[in-house]
């Protein structure tokens, strides 16, 4: 399958009072249409940065896209004018995120806001847009669609507002979504609800869907490839079932083992749940080397030395560590 | 609660607040030192005691302060609000012939507030470190920090005797002829300057509130929301957050309604307009009674019935409020 979009080397800075951020840090990443990726990571690793930036939202100042292109079908997003940007928002690539309870305008009606984005890529009159709302609001399964489109923001649960940010974000048929932690702020029971709807919808619709979580659950049941992100690097990335059953990054590894599993005697052979030890470095004090170096096990003279590229180890799989051989062998 | 519940309850309270307002304000004038009698027969040219018996007598106020406040409730409550001392004419003809131009320039001077307020501060919030945002800042703190009656005064000098443009009293022209269009032009052009001055310190708020609200929701969640289904800048200043910043601002205006009909006592007497406000200045030197009390009693009536009108406006503007009761 060939890659809608493809991102290369994309470097985006923030100014700060303590310096220059470097957010990311050269990430490549193709996503291929009808996918589902799924961008892993802690906190600040720069997995929100890049749904942004493909979005062309990097808040500036204080931020900026210094090198690197996002190419959609070959047009390269970073270089497109706002005009363009504007309609390859909402009727390309769509998003939606992580606080369904604040992400709807507390003062429109909820079929209002989803009949402007068609409004805005669509060449339709209004009463058409309307009933395009109420459509997808069935299709995300909120029950009484007429009733509830008439509804504000504030008479809706947390799980609906984010089925109406998801009817919102595919009302124009979108190539693309990304989905930043969509479930992060809902009940356990209504994120499974959730994953099951963009499941569904992305089979039904074959759009791509670039799934931004932390989330390594959500990440095995859904994402077909997977990139793994650290202090704005993509430090691994590769087919789900790799990664997942073979991690080979030092990171991707103790990622996995923090998944707390439900066991019988939890305690039995591992008295605590699993960490990584140390913090994530702060993006304005990163040395030359590996950002992972001063937490790593592993690390030897070289990773404080200079950044290991990321680098093929099989045709799907690809990894940035100088000593991936002595790690899996562990 | 359904709407008409809400209005029904507002109008209960309305009414109570009403009689309050009657008991307290009729109570204050009467602690205020100052005999009336002695200015009604001052007016008429010195007075003997037997006189200002029967002044007293004539006016009721021979008899105790309980009694008086009985007679004047009663009647207050039919709709007489006596007689003016001074001008010897029923209260509430003086009143009611002096409201509407108070309510014009009360009116005029908060919409203009309102709207070019909260222009300014969402032009502020588009670059918050800006020229624009700057100059309303400026603008705002000097327009907050001066007294009405100063404003009024720089105005009348600035645009009387610098830049003659504008008149500087009265509401209309009397010499000047023509229809009924020739009139409302005439009445406009008059009330610039004092709707000018009442309105800016309302003005320098608003611009302030909108320009900290626009700022706070610019950075919100919705916001971004918007911005990432297509919809353009503009849009996203004038409807998605503007909406939203509006709110404090109706709240507000509301809740200063009060204030800028006292401020309206000042322009009205600066600029010599014939409202309540002149009114209430003349009938106070005066020692006019039963005029002061018409006053205030009426200008009770429009804080009233403005704080009811924001009751609903916020209900139109802000669902939450619709529902939640």
């Amino acid at each position: 399958m060939a890659a809608i979009l493809s991102i290369k080397d994309l470097v985006v800075d923030f100014k700060t009072r303590a310096g220059n951020a470097r957010v990311l840090n050269e990430i490549s990443l193709e996503l291929e249409s009808g996918e589902i990726l799924g961008i892993v990571g802690e906190s600040g690793c720069g997995k929100s940065m890049t749904a942004l930036s493909i979005m062309g939202l990097v808040p500036s100042p204080p931020g900026k896209i210094t090198n690197g292109s996002i190419s959609l079908d070959g047009e390269d997003l970073v270089q497109a004018s706002t005009a363009r940007m504007r309609q390859v928002r909402g009727g390309i690539i769509s998003m939606i995120f992580q606080e369904p309870m604040t992400s709807l305008n507390p003062v429109f009606r909820v079929g209002d806001q989803i009949a402007e984005c068609v409004l805005l890529h669509e060449d339709i009159s209004k009463a058409d847009a309307w009933a395009r709302a109420v459509e997808m609001l069935t299709k995300v399964g909120i029950p009484e669609p007429e009733i509830r489109a008439r509804a504000y923001p504030h008479e809706l649960s947390g799980g609906m507002r984010q089925r109406v940010m998801i009817a919102m974000a595919l009302s124009c048929r979108p190539r693309i979504l990304i989905a930043d932690e969509p479930t992060t702020a809902l009940d356990v029971t209504v994120q499974a609800q959730i994953f099951d709807l963009l499941n569904d919808l992305q089979r039904e619709t074959g759009t791509a869907i670039i799934m931004i979580t932390h989330d390594m659950g959500a990440i095995a049941e859904l994402a077909d490839r997977v990139a793994v992100m650290y202090a704005g690097h993509i430090i691994e990335s590769g087919k789900t079932e790799d990664i997942l059953t073979n991690p080979q990054h030092p990171y991707t590894r103790g990622l996995i083992a923090c998944v707390p599993h439900l066991e019988e005697n939890p305690t039995e052979d591992r008295p605590y749940l699993s960490e990584i030890k140390g913090v994530v470095p702060s993006l304005t004090e990163l040395g030359k080397g590996c950002a992972f170096a001063p937490r790593c096990p592993y690390k030897t003279p070289i990773c404080e030395e200079e950044r290991p590229h990321i680098e093929a180890v099989d045709k799907t799989h690809s990894v940035a560590c100088y000593n991936v051989k002595y790690v899996v062998a562990v | 609660m359904t709407m008409t519940l809400m209005v029904a309850r507002r109008l209960l309270h309305a009414f109570l607040l009403i009689l309050a307002v009657l008991v307290l304000n009729f109570l204050l004038i009467h602690i205020a030192p100052g005999d009336p009698a002695d200015v009604i027969a001052g007016e008429m040219g010195g007075a003997t005691e037997e006189m200002l018996a029967d002044i007293r007598k004539t006016y009721g106020l021979d008899k105790p302060v309980y009694v008086q406040l009985g007679v004047y409730l009663t009647r207050a409550l039919q709709g007489d609000l006596g007689q003016s001392f001074f001008y010897n004419a029923p209260v509430l003809d003086l009143v009611a012939g002096r409201a509407g131009p108070t309510i014009l320039l009360v009116a005029t001077a908060l919409l203009f507030a309102v709207f070019v307020g909260t222009m300014l501060g969402v032009l502020a919030s588009h670059k918050p470190k800006g020229i624009v945002s700057g100059l309303v800042t400026v603008v705002s703190v000097i327009g907050y920090s001066a007294p009405i009656f100063w404003t009024g005064m720089m105005l009348v000098i600035l645009f009387a005797w610098v830049y003659p443009i504008f008149p500087i009293a009265n509401m209309y022209d009397i010499t000047r002829g023509g229809g009924f269009f020739d009139r409302v032009v005439d009445i406009l052009y008059h009330l610039v300057l004092p709707a000018l001055t009442l309105g800016i310190v309302y003005l320098a708020q608003y611009a302030r509130l909108t320009r900290a609200s626009m700022l706070e929701i610019l950075g919100s969640d919705y916001i971004r929301t918007a911005r990432a289904k297509g919809v353009a800048e503009v849009k996203v200043y004038g409807h998605h957050a503007l909406r939203n910043a509006i709110l404090p601002v109706v709240t507000i205006a509301g809740l200063q309604f009060g204030s800028i009909i006292s401020g309206a006592v000042l322009v009205e007497t600066v600029f010599s307009w014939p409202g309540l406000g002149t009114l209430a200045f003349e009938s106070i030197l005066a020692r006019d009674y039963p005029t002061i009390l018409g006053i205030l009693f009426f200008s009770s009536l429009l804080v009233i019935a403005a704080n009811l009108i924001t009751d609903l406006v916020y209900r139109l503007v802000d669902p939450r409020i619709r529902t939640g009761g």
